[in-house]
Formats: structure tokens, sequence, C-alpha cells
């Protein structure tokens, strides 16, 4: 398994002309620890970036380093089309919105007081329109009077969401923002990532839900201390994985080596279960129409012949579980 | 001020005021704590007959003063201690940092939300004294000395800087505290010192005069200087979000698989990769 990450880098990225995030090798370390090393990756401008990792696998810190409230150890950043650096800080900072994965609201404050609060910051004058728009967005025009502290922690969310747009950035960070939230909660705040799709708005997606990365993201990057893999999620499917077949008989084949072994382009096999069996070959679309004549020819019923396939959990489970880094 | 936006610097302390006006615990300590204050005089002006001695009267008067001046000294470094740890506390200061507001900003909309009603409250209490002690004292060398023109002065100047340097002290203690309450119990302890320092007039140690007053009012706004250079100094965007967060322990399996993970892997009875390795 290739594990260089500017090769995966070189290998799977599309980079447009106009970067909206470019990363050079960036390393964050505090001390001893290293939070990440030798990050390289590139997001497109109006992608859906997913970033995905187990726990302290420095993702929130890389969020934190491009978002410029730390500063990196080595390596440089172009954000929004600005260098990362000291000085920069607060360029950044205009072009781009955080929302960590706690919206982190004044809960003593209404869902208004807390976004006049960031349209403030921001210097948007007027904030009124904004404010109304933003809370149009996320559907939270009538709450707009309510304390925070008497939000769910969907609606919370959708507030920190509000927030994050009111300054219309070019790149949204958002650090995991279906965290905790029931099924209904979530699938609202996925269909608002969607609507910042459709606005071109470029979006850093760090999530724990591989579903979700799977179901929202252009391409994906795994992270673990080092930057794992970069690309679409049905690109690392094929990179990873090797095609298979998922193969069910009616009985068990009492010499299933004799019906699969030496059959052309089936590469390996197992069982799976009583009288399931799953082939490794190189083409199921070529291999499946073989299988079954062979499978006839032995006196076998088939119930099914189907191209098994691997989702984005697959080949995250796969990276992360070879990763020494994460054995450790 | 230079490199300073004016609203932003507003948006924050108009946030702040809100966030107090809402707190009970600020509200109550700003209505209750002026009336402990006024026990003081008030023993001065109702108790001190006139038979005492103009000498006794201007010590007794010193230390109604030095009572005063806690009023700025100690309420806003209370509040102030809550300010930067009381963020943290609520996960809000992630968001605040992550938006173009520039320290100096956050920490100035910080002060103004205490230092004006705590300066605007002792100001009062002085001239309620004052206007008291006119009318009701029964010993007049008290009104006489309240209202001699160093008292005044040194009243007028004493009270912002010290509230200033309560606040910067509060400010600097809760950019480092991990707990609210220990960084009030600090914020506290922290406005003895400058309150040590007018302590000396107040006793009469120094006589007070008109430029005794300045000079200590000089003395005062240095130490406030160098004070809130260290603040800001303090107030760094790095050192406040990992001062929580570097050294968090990773919770992961012995497999080196997030647990939750490890769960669901054995749920489904391994995990195939498609080539025959579960």
């Amino acid at each position: 398994m290739p594990t260089a990450t500017g090769a995966r880098h070189g290998e799977t990225s599309d980079p447009a002309a106009g970067a909206a995030i470019s990363v050079s090798h960036l390393t964050k370390r505090f001390g001893e620890r290293t939070a990440f090393e030798n990050v390289s990756f590139e997001v497109a401008g109006g992608e859906v970036f997913g970033f995905l990792g187990p726990n302290g696998a420095g993702k929130t810190t890389t969020v934190r380093t491009l978002g410029t409230l730390i500063a990196p150890t080595s390596g440089s950043a172009v954000v929004a089309g600005v260098p990362l650096s000291p000085a920069t800080g607060n360029e950044i900072r205009r072009l781009i919105s955080i929302m960590p994965e706690n919206p982190g609201l004044y809960l003593r404050l209404t869902v208004q007081e807390n976004l006049e609060l960031f349209a403030g910051l921001y210097g948007l004058h007027p904030a009124g329109p904004r404010i109304a728009h933003a809370l149009e967005v996320v559907h939270l025009e009538r709450r707009s009077r309510d304390l925070c502290r008497s939000l769910s922690k969907g609606l919370r969310q959708r507030v920190g969401l509000a927030r994050a747009l009111l300054s219309d950035p070019a790149i949204m960070f958002l650090d995991e923002p279906t965290s905790g939230l029931d099924p209904v909660a979530a699938r609202e705040v996925h269909e608002l990532i969607d609507g910042l799709r459709r606005r071109g708005v470029t979006v850093f997606l760090t999530t724990h839900r591989l579903e979700e990365a799977e179901r929202l993201c252009d391409r994906v990057a795994i992270l673990n201390t080092r930057l794992r893999i970069v690309g679409r999620p049905d690109e690392l499917r094929t990179r990873l994985f090797s095609g298979a077949l998922e193969v069910e008989t009616a009985l068990p084949l009492p010499t299933p080596e004799m019906v699969f072994n030496g059959e052309a382009g089936v590469q390996g096999w197992r069982s799976q279960g009583t009288a399931s069996y799953v082939l490794s070959v190189a083409d199921p679309r070529a291999a499946a129409p073989a299988v079954a004549r062979a499978l006839v020819a032995a006196g076998a019923d088939v119930v099914s012949i189907a191209a098994a396939r691997h989702s984005l959990e697959d080949v995250y489970l796969q990276l992360v579980d070879e990763d020494p880094e994460a054995r450790r | 001020m230079i490199g300073l936006d004016m609203g932003r610097l507003a948006a924050v302390a108009r946030k702040e005021i809100r966030e107090y006006r809402r707190t009970p615990f600020i509200v109550g300590a700003m209505l209750v704590l002026p009336f402990v204050f006024l026990i003081n005089p008030a023993i001065v002006i109702f108790v001190l007959s006139a038979a005492v001695k103009p000498a006794a009267v201007a010590k007794e008067v010193g230390s109604t003063f030095l009572v005063l001046l806690i009023v700025p000294a100690v309420i806003p470094a209370t509040i102030a201690a809550y300010s930067v740890v009381g963020e943290r506390d609520q996960g809000t200061l992630e968001p605040l940092l992550t938006t173009p507001v520039r320290r100096g900003e956050i920490l100035i909309g910080k002060a103004l939300a205490p230092v004006i009603p705590s300066v605007g409250l002792a100001y009062l209490l002085f001239a309620l004294v004052v206007i008291l002690a006119h009318f009701f004292a029964q010993n007049p060398a008290v009104p006489a000395t309240l209202s001699e023109g160093s008292h005044i002065l040194a009243q007028a100047l004493f009270t912002p800087l010290l509230a200033v340097w309560s606040i910067g002290v509060g400010t600097a203690i809760s950019a480092r505290a991990s707990d609210v309450r220990v960084a009030q119990q600090l914020g506290t302890l922290a406005s003895v010192p400058p309150l040590a320092v007018t302590a000396l007039v107040s006793f009469q140690i120094v006589p007070l005069g008109v430029w005794t007053a300045v000079g200590f009012g000089l003395g005062l706004l240095v130490i406030d200087i160098v004070m809130w250079r260290v603040v800001v100094a303090m107030f760094d965007r790095e050192r406040l979000i990992t001062g929580s967060h570097a050294a968090k322990p990773v919770a992961v399996s012995p497999s080196g698989l997030p647990a939750g993970t490890v769960r669901r892997i054995q749920s489904l009875g391994g995990v195939d990769d498609g080539r025959g390795h579960t």
C-alpha cells in the first residue's frame, strides 16, 4: 500500500488552477508530541473536501492551523489565496469561517444577539439583512429572539452554521458538524452543506461519519498524523481493493475449490457463511458469466452472483488498521 | 486608537454588557457590594461626634477614602477574571478567535464593559458620601475633609487607574486559569497591591496633597501601562486555544482504532477487505 503523501496527492487530486487551499509539507508539533506531520494536499474552489481520521489524528489541529489559530511548526499553506503567516492571520480570517465541533454560542444571548456580535466582528454593515438571510438559510427566522440556552443541540448547530455563513466566506471549515445530532438533525445539516456546494462555497469538512463523507464530499483525505490518502471515494475504493464477486448458492458447494480454482479471472476465494462465497477477481463484469457457467456445470443452484461493493468505511478501516501510527 | 476597529471593539463591549445583564452573579455583585462599602462611611458620618479632634477625623476619613477605592479595585477584577476563562468554559473562545477581531479589540472591548459601571459606581458612591456628610455629619470636620480638593482629585484619578489595573490583572489571570472560581479568587487578591499603595495616602503615612495625588496617579498610570503590555502579550491565540486542548489524551483502543470503530467491527463479525482477509 502506498504511503507517500506527495505521491498520493499527485496521483489523486485534480487541483484547479486557483486552489482554495494549498498545503505543502505542513507539520505541527507541541513539544515532543506531533499533531500532524508532512501533510500536503490541495482543495479546489467550490469543492466539498472531507478530512477523516481517528481520534487524535490531527484533524482539528489542521483546521486550527489553516484557520490561523495555531502556527505551523514547518511547511507552508495558502488559504483563500493568502499565504499562511503570522502577518496574514487577519486577512485569512476575513475570508474564511470556522465552525468548531461545539458551536460555542453565548447561551445567555438570543440567536439574533449572537449573530449581531459576529456581524460586528466581521465588520458587516448593515448587519440586519445579512443576519436575516443567514437565519433564512438555516430555517431559523422564527427563533431569532430565543435565548440560545433554550435551543436543542440540533438548533444550536444550525445557529452555528448561520454564524459561519454571515460573512459569506470563500471557505468554510466545518469540524464534526453533525456530532451528537439525531438522524433528522444530521440530515438537515447535510442538506445545508449540499446547499453550500450549490452556492460554490468551498467546504472543508472534518468528520467521523464515513457515510456522511461518502455522501457529501467530492474528495476525501484520511489523516493519521500523516496524510494516508487523498482522492474521490470511488477512486480510493478502486485503488485499495481489487474487484470482488459475492456468490450465493442454495446449498453449500461440496467442493468449491474444484469450481473456483483455475477459473479464468478468479484470483482467490473464501467462504462467507454456509453457502456464500467471496471471489477476488480483476474485473467483476468479465468474470461473472464464467463463474455462473462453472457453478451450473458443477450442478449448483445459483441464488445470486453480484459484484461486491466496498464502502468508504472499508477504505478507512483498511488504511487506519494497517497504519502502525494508529497502533501506538 | 491606531490599528483598532471601533465597530469590532463596540461589538465585543456590547456583547459583554448583554451577558453581564443576564448573569445574576454579576448583577448581584454590582448591587450588593456598594451597600457593603457604605457601612464604613456611614459610621464616620453618623457616629463620629463633634468632640472628635480634626487629626482623628482625618484618619477616619482616610479609611473611608480607602474603602471607597475598593469598589473600582475589586468589582472589575472579579468580573474580568471571568472574561476569558468563562469564554473557554462555555466553548465560545474558539469561535471568537476565528474572526478577524484583533486581540487589542477583544481586550479593550472586554475591559470597557466592567470599567464603565465600576468607575461610575465608585464616583456615585463618593458623591453620595460627600452629600450625606454635608447634611448629616455630626462632626463638621468630616464634610470639610472629604471635600478637600486633594481628596477629590485623588478619588478622581485613582478610581479609573485602579479599575484599569484590576481589569488587566483579572484578564491576565483569566487567560491563564482553567477554572472560573480560581480565576475570580486570584483576581480579587490581585487588586490588593495597588490598594496598599493608595493606603499610604489614605492613612496619611504619605501626606495627601495635590502633587502627592498627581504623583501617585502617574505611578499607577505607569504600572497600568506596563501591566497591559504584559496582558496583550499573554493574549496569544495559540496559547489560549491549546492551553486546554494540546495535552488532551487521545482515546484509542488497544488495536489502535477508535473504540467505536472496534465495536462496530466486532458487531459485523469482521471486515471483509475483498481479498479474503477479515
